[in-house]
C-alpha cells in the first residue's frame, strides 16, 4: 500500500524539553494507524505540527509523495487533513451546525445559507452514523455528542486524513464502541485515520499498525497483528508494566464517612441523587460503578462541598460536614481528585509549585504571619512532590497549562495524596493517563488505603473498579442499586446493573437492554 | 395620574429621547463589534470625543458636514487601530489601553482646539447636518411628531442596528467574529485568522464610536466643546452590556437611557434632582451585571489576548 503521509525527521523543542526528537513516521493510505506513548511523549505535539498549529524546528512533511509546507490550519484543511483535538475545539454558544460550518460556511455574498448548513450536517451525520441534532447548542449536548460534532467538522471539510487525539479518553465504553463503528465506516470509505490512545486494548481492537513514542522519540512501528499487549506496554514505558494491581485483602476498620439519605437536585430541578446512603470504612476502597451521568458526579460534589445536597447528611467521624464549604472540608482530611481537571483541580495559568499548594495556600508553612507567601516552603514542597510523583518535565516554575494532560493529573494527585487524607474521594483518577501513570496512581490509591484511608473511587472503567475496589456500589438513575463485595461480582454483572438491571435477577439470563442516550 | 404619564410620555419628550439615544446607538454598536471579537473597548469615550472633534474640524474646512462625518469615521477608526495594535499585537491590558485612549483624547482635542482655532472651551459654529422630514410619516399624528422629522443621523442609527444584527447573525463574517470572541483557539483550528478578525472588529468599533461623537458636534449641535461627550461613551458601553451584547438589546437600552436623558429637564421642574436621573444608566448596568434580568454573559474570551502555541 502507498504512503499517503510521510513525516521526516521532525524535531520540536519547547523550553526545557525536546517534545519531538527526530521523528519519522509513515502513514499508509486507508489504514487506521494508532499512535501511543506515555503522557508527555510528544503525540499531541507531533499532530499539532502536522495540522499547522505548531512550527517544527526542523523536518519535512510529504503528502502523496509531494513535499508540503503546512504553516497554519487553513493549509492543513485545504490539503485534506482533519483533526479532533484532545481538548475539544467547539464554540459552545453556537449550534452544532454552526460549529461544523465555521470557517467553511455555505454562503452567498457572505450570507450564510443556514438551511443548507443544517441539511448538510444532518445528511453527513446520517451517512456516517454520527447521531447528533444540528440545531442543538453545543453547550447542551453530552461529551460523546460533542465529539461527533468534532468528527463531523473534519468530514464536512472532506478530510482524507483524520487525526483523532485521544478520542476515547472522555467516552463511556458504549460510546467508544460506537466510535469504533464510525471509524470502521470511515475506513471503508477510504479515509486514513491516525488514532491516539492510551488503551492498548483499543489499539489491538481497531488499528492496522501502531507507532510508539517515548520521551519524544519514535520507538518503533508494528503491524498490530504481529504484536501483543505486553510488548506494546513495554515499548511505551521502557520496562515491564504490571497490568494487574497487586493488593492484599482489605482490612476494614471503623467507619470514617457516612453518607445518609442524600438527595441532590440540579439547577433545573432534576432529581439527580436519590436517597443515597453509604458507609465507607477506614482501609477500604468503595468503588462506584455506573454509566456517566447517573448521579455520581452530583453525589461527589455534595460530599466535597462543591454543591449543596437538598437533604441528607454526610458525616466524617460522626460529625456532619455537609453544611461546610469545600475548604474546611479539606482541612478535616478529605482529599479530592476531581473528574474535570481543568475546571476543578488546577489553575492552568499558575505554576506547578502554586498548584501544588492550592487549598493549603493559607496555611503554615506556605504562609507566614498570616500574610506573606513562604517561597522557600512552597518550592521545597513542589520540588519534593515533583520528584516523588515523577511529574515531567520536573520544572516547578512551569505553567501547568503547558504540561501534557497526564502530567497535569499527576500534579493534582501529588497535592491531594501528599496530605495523607483520611477520606479520599477520587473521580475518574486515571482518565487520559498512560499505563505507567495509571499503574503508579493505582499503587498510590492502594497505599493510601493500606495506610488507613477510606477511599471512594468513581470510575467509568470497569477494569479499574474491579481491580481496585473492595466493595462496589452501582449507581443507576440517581440511586445506588446494589452494593456488592468485589469478589462476588464480575464485569458482566456490573455492566448489567449499570444499565438498570435488577439486582436480584442479575445472575439470570435476562436480556440486556441498551441504555437510552 | 394621567397627567404624570403625559408629562413624561409625550411626543416632544419621546422625540428628544430618540435624539439623545442616537450617539449611544452608534457607539454601542461599535462596542458590540469590539467586545464580540473578544477585545474590551473602554476607550469608546475617547474615540467618540476624537470623532466629535475631527467631524467638526473637517466640516469647518470643507464646508460639508457630510465630509466631516467621513473625517469622524476615519479618525475614530485610527483610534481603534491604536487600541488594536496595543491590545492585540502587543497584548497590552485592554482596559489600560482603552483608558489611555480616553485620557489621550481629552488632551488631544483640547490642544487641537487651541492650536487650530485659537479658542478655549468651544469651537466656532461649523456647518452641520440639518433635520429632514419624511413625507407621509410626518403627517401621522403622534408618530409623525416623534420620528417624522429628525436628523438623518437618527435614521442612520436605526438602520445601523438592523445592519449590525444581520451582519452578526446572518453572515459568515459575523459567525467568525463571534467565534473569535468566544473561543479563539477553536476559530484558529478551522483556519480563521484570529488577529485579523480582531483588528477589523476593533477598527470598526472606533469608526462607529467616531460617528457617535460626530453626531454631537455636527448634527445635534454645530460646534465642538471640550469634553462634550460627557461620559456618553461609558453609557454606550453600559447600553451594550444592558443589551447583552446584542444590537437590538443595545438599541433598547440606548433608547431607555436616551429617555432618561430627555426627561431630566422635566424632572427638575418636579423638583427631583437631575443627578438621580443621570445615575440610571449605571444603576441599570449594575442590575444587568448582577443578573437580575437574566444573565448577561460576556463573550468568553473577552479581555484575553490570543497566544499562539
Ligand atoms: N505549549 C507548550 N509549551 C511548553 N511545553 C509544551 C507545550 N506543549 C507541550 N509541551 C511539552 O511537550 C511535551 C510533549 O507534550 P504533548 O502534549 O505532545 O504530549 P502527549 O504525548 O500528547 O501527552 P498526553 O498523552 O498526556 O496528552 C511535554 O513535556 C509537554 O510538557
Ligand atoms: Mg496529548
Amino acid at each position: 500500500m502507498d504512503n499517503i503521509l510521510e513525516m521526516k525527521n521532525i524535531t520540536k523543542n519547547f523550553p526545557g524539553v525536546v517534545a519531538n526528537d527526530d521523528i519519522s513516521l509513515d502513514i499508509r493510505k486507508g489504514e487506521i494507524h494508532a499512535l501511543v506513548g506515555e503522557n508527555g511523549s510528544g503525540k499531541s505535539t507531533l499532530m499539532n505540527i502536522l495540522y499547522g498549529l505548531y512550527d517544527a524546528d526542523s523536518g519535512e512533511v510529504f503528502l502523496n509523495k509531494k513535499k508540503v509546507d503546512i504553516t497554519d490550519p487553513r493549509t492543513a484543511i485545504n490539503l485534506g487533513l482533519g483533526m479532533v483535538f484532545q481538548h475539544f475545539m467547539l464554540v459552545d454558544t453556537l449550534t452544532v451546525a454552526e460549529n461544523v460550518i465555521l470557517g467553511s460556511e455555505p454562503a452567498r455574498m457572505h450570507f450564510i445559507n443556514y438551511k443548507k448548513a443544517v441539511d448538510d450536517v444532518a445528511r453527513l451525520a446520517k451517512e456516517y452514523g454520527l447521531r447528533v441534532e444540528p440545531r442543538s447548542k453545543v453547550a447542551d449536548i453530552s461529551v460523546g455528542q460533542q465529539q461527533r460534532v468534532e468528527i463531523l467538522k473534519a468530514l464536512y471539510r472532506q478530510a482524507e486524513v483524520l487525526i483523532l487525539d485521544e478520542p476515547t479518553a472522555v467516552l463511556t465504553p458504549q460510546e467508544t464502541e460506537e466510535l469504533f463503528q464510525v471509524m470502521n465506516n470511515l475506513k471503508k470509505q477510504g479515509t486514513t485515520i491516525i488514532f491516539i490512545t492510551h488503551k492498548i486494548k483499543e489499539v489491538l481492537a481497531i488499528s492496522d499498525r501502531v507507532s510508539v513514542l517515548r520521551r519524544g522519540k519514535l520507538v518503533g512501528t508494528k503491524n498490530t497483528k504481529e504484536t501483543n499487549h505486553p510488548e506494546l506496554a513495554e515499548m511505551m514505558v521502557g520496562r515491564e508494566v504490571l497490568l494487574r494491581v497487586e493488593k492484599t485483602p482489605a482490612q476494614p476498620g471503623k467507619t470514617v464517612a457516612s453518607i445518609i439519605n442524600i438527595n441532590v437536585r440540579d439547577r433545573v430541578g432534576t432529581h439527580k441523587v436519590k436517597d443515597v446512603s453509604l458507609d465507607i470504612m477506614s482501609g477500604e476502597v468503595l468503588g462506584i460503578a455506573g454509566v456517566e451521568g447517573n448521579g455520581q458526579q452530583e453525589l461527589i460534589e455534595a460530599i466535597t462541598g462543591l454543591n449543596r445536597a437538598e437533604s441528607g447528611e454526610v458525616l466524617l467521624h460522626g460529625k456532619p460536614i455537609h453544611k461546610l464549604p469545600p475548604m474546611p472540608i479539606k482541612k478535616r482530611g478529605v482529599g479530592y481528585i476531581p473528574e474535570d481537571r481543568h475546571k476543578r483541580g488546577l489553575i492552568l495559568e499558575y505554576s506547578v509549585a502554586d498548584n501544588m499548594i492550592l487549598g493549603l495556600h493559607s496555611q503554615a508553612p506556605f504562609v507566614e504571619k498570616f500574610l506573606f507567601r513562604n517561597e522557600k516552603a512552597i518550592q521545597e514542597n513542589a520540588q519534593k512532590l515533583v520528584e516523588e510523583y515523577d511529574v515531567r518535565p520536573p520544572n516547578i516554575k512551569q505553567l501547568v497549562q503547558t504540561l501534557s494532560g497526564g502530567n497535569q493529573q499527576k500534579v493534582i494527585v501529588a497535592r491531594e495524596f501528599s496530605r495523607n487524607p483520611e477520606f479520599l474521594v477520587c473521580s475518574q483518577p486515571t482518565r487520559g493517563l498512560d499505563i505507567g501513570a495509571i499503574e503508579f496512581i493505582h499503587k498510590e490509591i492502594i497505599r493510601q488505603r493500606d495506610n488507613g484511608a477510606a477511599v471512594i473511587l468513581v470510575s467509568a472503567e470497569l477494569d479499574e473498579i474491579l481491580s481496585l475496589s473492595d466493595r462496589v456500589a452501582v449507581m443507576y438513575n440517581g440511586e445506588v442499586s446494589a452494593v456488592l463485595p468485589v469478589e462476588k461480582t464480575d464485569e458482566r454483572q456490573l455492566g448489567y446493573l449499570m444499565l438498570g438491571g435488577d439486582a436480584q435477577k442479575a445472575e439470570g439470563d435476562v436480556e440486556i437492554e441498551t441504555a437510552a442516550e | 395620574m394621567w397627567e404624570y404619564i403625559t408629562f413624561f410620555f409625550n411626543a416632544t419628550i419621546l422625540a428628544a429621547a430618540l435624539r439623545m439615544a442616537t450617539p449611544l446607538i452608534f457607539t454601542s454598536m461599535g462596542g458590540i463589534f469590539s467586545e464580540r471579537s473578544g477585545v474590551i473597548n473602554i476607550g469608546l469615550e475617547g474615540m467618540m470625543l476624537t470623532g466629535a472633534f475631527m467631524g467638526m474640524m473637517v466640516s469647518h474646512y470643507t464646508g460639508s458636514p457630510w465630509v466631516g462625518l467621513l473625517g469622524a469615521l476615519v479618525s475614530g477608526a485610527i483610534m481603534g487601530l491604536i487600541h488594536a495594535v496595543a491590545s492585540i499585537q502587543y497584548k497590552a491590558n485592554q482596559v489600560v489601553s482603552g483608558t489611555a485612549i480616553n485620557i489621550f483624547a481629552v488632551g488631544f482635542t483640547v490642544f487641537m482646539l487651541r492650536t487650530i482655532f485659537n479658542v478655549a472651551g468651544t469651537s466656532p459654529p461649523v456647518p452641520s447636518i440639518g433635520n429632514v422630514s419624511i413625507p407621509i410619516i410626518v403627517d401621522i399624528p403622534v408618530i409623525g411628531q416623534i420620528i417624522g422629522r429628525q436628523n438623518p443621523m437618527v435614521y442612520m442609527a436605526l438602520i445601523l442596528v438592523v445592519v449590525v444584527h444581520i451582519f452578526l447573525f446572518r453572515t459568515d463574517w459575523g459567525l467568525r467574529l463571534r467565534s473569535v470572541g468566544e473561543h479563539p483557539k477553536a476559530a484558529d483550528t478551522v483556519g480563521i485568522n484570529v488577529f485579523l478578525t480582531r483588528y477589523m472588529a476593533v477598527i470598526m468599533s472606533g469608526a462607529l464610536a467616531g460617528l457617535g461623537g460626530a453626531y454631537l458636534s455636527i448634527a445635534h449641535l454645530s460646534r465642538f466643546g471640550d469634553g462634550m461627550t460627557a461620559g456618553r461613551g461609558f453609557i454606550a458601553l453600559a447600553a451594550m452590556i444592558f443589551g447583552k451584547w446584542t444590537p437590538f438589546g443595545a438599541l433598547g437600552a440606548s433608547l431607555l437611557f436616551g429617555f432618561a436623558d430627555a426627561v431630566q429637564m422635566s424632572m427638575q421642574e418636579l423638583g427631583i434632582p437631575r443627578h438621580f436621573v443621570q445615575m440610571t444608566p449605571y444603576i441599570l448596568t449594575m442590575v444587568a451585571l448582577a443578573g437580575f434580568i437574566g444573565r448577561a454573559t460576556p463573550p468568553k474570551a473577552i479581555g484575553k489576548p490570543y497566544e499562539k502555541e
